[in-house]
């Protein structure tokens, strides 16, 4: 197994680290950068839990080789939480009740935010676009998207 | 030390807790990503567990040879059933499945053999090189087949491969078909359906050899099965063992039964002397099932003019899959929640699981009653067609006055139906807009129920049914320690709700410690809606009996009667006096004697909720059942059999919204759940191979096609619960898929009786409506 040094920026913070060609950007997050928060679901682009942006937009890090995001920007949900506030979406998310079990949560908050930095005030339809991609067993949805919602006001 | 406490003047006025739309007390880290859930502990010297699975779905196990793969590099230990010391099952009477089969395999996907290894890809090789040797069997992938005459039998102490037959009657049944004015006999078919929580399996087991124990974390939802099947399957003395809950990523019911992958990496982790986690796939998820089983039902009503349900006759056969599981409480549930829900004149129920090789049903929210509840719900719906009744006037013909014991000798002490109707009819616009809406569109509307926690537990001890600690030390901070599991319902937010409620003070004070057995009190697991209701009691009468040694030592310290006191949460007066305790000083009163203060509640139903005398009474018996009403309006495109769901109205009797948020957000997702089933989700199987593995082919409706739920609590405020509440996340599901059809019927005058409602079978059904209808028609020519 052939290994290559991997440059990219994770929340921020440069990185380098050794990771063979096959490996995962949702391996990679977890195993090495020791970032849990973003969730594996499925066996692959099935539930969106795993969705981190790569330069601001969505990505499902369970079908993406870390190495292809090699000199790029990768923001997970353990970068929207600064300075020891929550974000608009964390606080509403938290507030409304758009989480459950939890375990959707950091995929959905990151398809939502990555809705949220191009659309001030997304309308209900445009919020269903965006976060049709991630699955959630607890919610019906109906708070997730209010929670959405709250996050645009104010 | 100085332990006096001078009166002091204070301000503070009581909290109220309960009522109060509360988020989680452990969202933010939810939304924050630190929650750790299984597959999340750090665990850096962890194994690979690895699982591997039977190709055969029905056969004789001959040989298993793991020589080759004990012998590659990396691997630390190999096991087959030949580990484990006995079998398990959820429930002690149906003990019959090995965490590694034993002998026989009976479903294709069955675990046979399994490894640790130092890495992923050594566990993968070792997998690959076991040799497994099975001698196929007939094998059965229906109810039908596996019932036929000569069918070799899956195990052998069930003859007819009928795993539990339920033959029940209340009342006289022919008498009340007699006295019926309208007769109707319908069956009905509804698919197999699985669970789809988020979180995949995962198992983080470690074996302490120098002290020979083991700690297992898992994804599980009651934390106590899982620690009596891990003792039972690897041979432990319980005392061996301890079980701990991390964050868990929903269960829906598939994490009730202690599941193989648990017991396999207990005993791998023994094998190989250290950690192990065993990760597992989706697949899996699906493989291990525990699902809603594929069911048939013929149902017949007998209803008179008036509305007044005078009959029913059902017989109900489930395909239950492999192994015991909880089959024989599920199909019990089908017929004990079947027409408990209404006065009816007399009841015949027969009921059939029946094994199959296919992997195992279980539990799934709404246990059992689901599919009884559309078929009833449903032939309702026609009936009231065929007399000229409103389907809501027809309801109210049946209406229990609680108090009040059902034929089958369930108490109901609280019953929200008659409010419920009314809602939802006024909401929906019922009156004004059923029949007048344009071509396609159409209005559906039902009931149902479910319990607040089964009255009589599996394990049947005689212990409490729910016991919780309170623990108050120095600090002045209050540690609620429960077994009660927190999957994401929002059960440790309550439990400070209602201890915080009794103490008057603020849920900052209430810190939760849940489900770790080295610490926590034993709890029956998060399943059949029990947590509010039972563990909300033991919560409350343990804040209650703190309360009383907080009162006393204030009392003591103001030198007044304890009836004088007037207790005010963070603080305490003696009544009528403008000066007092404030809390740090009534806890340091309280601990002067005896120091860290720990005091116990607890609750069991009472005898007269228990049920029947008769075989299986115990199984739909509970101290509370909620109830709900809901309609449902579809749009139907006839060209492409396409069922777009527009919105739902929904009210459900929880007794009393101790969350109102989580209640409300519970309710939507039972009630989506309900719509998932309904429109959508079906496994299916060739040859026993699993078709839809994955959530590509195993569709859960997106947010793209989910419609707005406005829901409506009612409040009956039931004599037992604690405050009143009742429980709030099964009893709307049952009502949707009723609803759904009933509104398709609505919209174009065709009644389905097969679920899910996919464009497939809609389409099927309106073609066949029109030749039928174009038949007619040149009959009616040519005559």
């Amino acid at each position: 197994m052939t290994k290559r040094l991997l440059q990219l920026v994770v929340n921020g913070r440069e990185r380098e680290d050794a990771v063979v060609d096959h490996a995962l950007l949702v391996d990679y997050l977890r195993d090495v950068a020791g970032l849990t928060g973003t969730k594996q679901g499925c066996d692959g682009g099935e539930c969106g839990a795993c969705t981190v942006l790569v330069d601001g937009v969505p990505r499902l890090s369970c079908i993406t080789l870390a190495i292809s995001v090699a000199g790029r920007s990768v923001e997970t949900i353990e970068n929207l939480a600064q300075g020891g506030r929550m974000s608009r979406l964390q606080q509403a998310f938290h507030e409304k009740l758009g989480t459950q079990c939890g375990f959707c949560t950091p995929g959905m908050i990151m398809s939502a935010e990555a809705l949220l930095r191009r659309a001030s005030k997304p309308s209900e339809a445009a919020i269903r676009e965006a976060l049709s991609g991630n699955l959630c067993r607890c919610t019906g949805y109906v708070k997730i998207i209010e929670s959405v919602q709250c996050a645009c006001q104010g | 030390m100085d332990t006096r406490v001078e009166p002091i003047p204070f301000t503070a006025l009581p909290e109220r807790s309960v009522g109060q739309a509360t988020p989680l007390i452990d969202g933010i880290e939810k939304v924050t990503g630190r929650a750790h859930y299984t597959a999340d502990l750090p665990a850096s010297d962890a194994l690979v567990g690895m699982i591997l699975r039977s190709p055969v779905a029905h056969g004789v196990i001959r040989d298993i040879d793991t020589s080759r793969a004990r012998a590659l590099p990396g691997v630390r230990a190999v096991i087959t059933g030949e580990d484990f010391a006995a079998p398990y099952g959820v429930i002690p009477i149906a003990q019959n499945e090995w965490p590694l089969a034993r002998g026989r395999v009976r479903y294709r996907g069955e675990p046979v053999a399994a490894v640790a290894a130092i890495d992923h890809a050594s566990a993968a090789a070792a997998l690959a090189a076991i040799a497994v040797d099975i001698v196929p069997l007939p094998a059965y992938f229906s109810a039908a087949d596996a019932r036929a005459e000569g069918a070799v039998l899956l195990h052998d102490d069930k003859p007819g491969n009928v795993e539990r037959e339920v033959d029940q009657t209340f009342g006289d049944v022919d008498a009340g078909f007699a006295a019926a004015d309208l007769v109707r006999e319908q069956t009905f078919h509804y698919a197999e359906v699985a669970h789809g929580q988020i979180e995949l399996n995962c198992a983080l087991a470690t074996w302490e050899p120098e002290r020979a124990r083991l700690i297992s974390r898992s994804t599980t939802q009651v934390p106590y099965y899982l620690h009596l099947t891990l003792a039972q399957c690897l041979g432990l003395d319980s005392a061996q063992v301890r079980v701990v809950k991390p964050f868990v990523g929903g269960g829906f019911g598939h994490r009730v039964e202690p599941l193989n992958f648990e017991m396999i990496t207990g005993a791998l982790a023994r094998a190989a002397g250290g950690t192990v986690r065993t990760e597992q796939s989706r697949e899996d998820s699906f493989l291990t099932h525990r699902g809603r089983p594929e069911t048939d039902i013929r149902l017949k009503l007998g209803v008179k003019r008036s509305g007044e349900i005078t009959a029913v006759d059902c017989e109900i056969v489930q395909r239950g899959g492999a192994y015991g599981g909880y089959g024989l409480v599920t199909i019990l549930y089908a017929g004990a929640l079947l027409h408990a829900l209404y006065t009816v004149g007399a009841v015949r129920y027969r009921g059939l699981r029946i094994y199959t090789n296919t992997p195992p049903c279980g539990a799934m929210r709404g246990h059992g009653a689901v599919d009884a509840r559309h078929a009833f719900e449903a032939l309702l719906d026609a009936m009231a067609g065929e007399l000229g009744v409103d389907p809501f006037a027809l309801r109210r013909a049946n209406l229990i006055p609680p108090p009040f014991r059902t034929l089958n000798d369930l108490q109901v002490n609280s019953y929200g139906i008659p409010q419920c109707l009314d809602h939802v009819e006024r909401a929906s616009g019922w009156g004004e807009r059923r029949g007048r809406l344009p071509r396609g569109r159409g209005l559906g509307m039902a009931c149902s129920h479910y319990v607040s926690g089964s009255a009589k537990p599996v394990h049947w001890s005689g212990e409490p049914h729910a016991v919780v600690n309170l623990k108050l030390d120095f600090d002045g901070g209050i540690t609620l320690l429960t077994g009660a599991s927190d999957i994401g319902q929002g059960s440790s937010t309550l439990l400070a709700q209602v201890a915080a409620e009794v103490l008057l003070l603020p849920m900052a004070r209430i810190r939760v410690v849940a489900a770790d057995s080295a610490l926590t009190p034993k709890d029956n697991g998060s399943y059949s809606s029990r947590v509010s209701f039972m563990v909300g009691n033991a919560a409350l009468r343990a804040a209650q009996a703190l309360l009383d040694v907080l009162v006393a030592a204030a009392a003591k310290r103001l030198n007044v009667a304890v009836d004088d006191i007037e207790w005010l949460g963070e603080g305490c007066r003696a009544r009528g006096a403008d000066r007092g305790l404030d809390f740090a000083s009534v806890v340091s009163a309280a601990l002067a004697d005896g120091g860290t203060l720990t005091v116990k509640g607890t609750w069991s139903t009472p005898p007269e909720t228990q049920g029947g005398k008769f075989r299986g009474a115990a199984v739909g018996s509970t101290a509370g059942f909620s109830y709900a009403a809901q309609v449902v309006e579809v749009a139907v495109d006839e060209d492409t059999g396409q069922v777009n769901v527009e919105r739902v109205w929904v009210a459900h009797d929880c007794g009393f919204a101790i969350n109102p948020l989580a209640v409300t957000g519970q309710v939507q997702g039972g009630v989506w759940m309900g719509m998932g089933q309904a429109l959508q989700e079906e496994t299916q199987y060739h040859e026993g191979l699993a078709l839809r593995p994955n959530f590509l082919d195993y569709r859960i409706p997106t947010i793209a096609e989910s419609p707005p739920i406005d829901v409506h609590l009612v409040e009956t405020r039931d004599p037992l619960g604690p405050f009143g509440a009742k429980e709030a996340s099964e009893g709307a599901l049952h009502g949707f898929p009723p609803a759904l059809t009933n509104a398709i019927a609505d919209a174009i005058g065709i009644r389905l009786t097969e679920l899910p409602a996919t464009p497939d079978r809609v389409l099927d059904a309106i073609v066949e409506k029109r030749r039928a209808e174009r038949l007619a028609e040149a009959r009616t020519r040519k005559s």
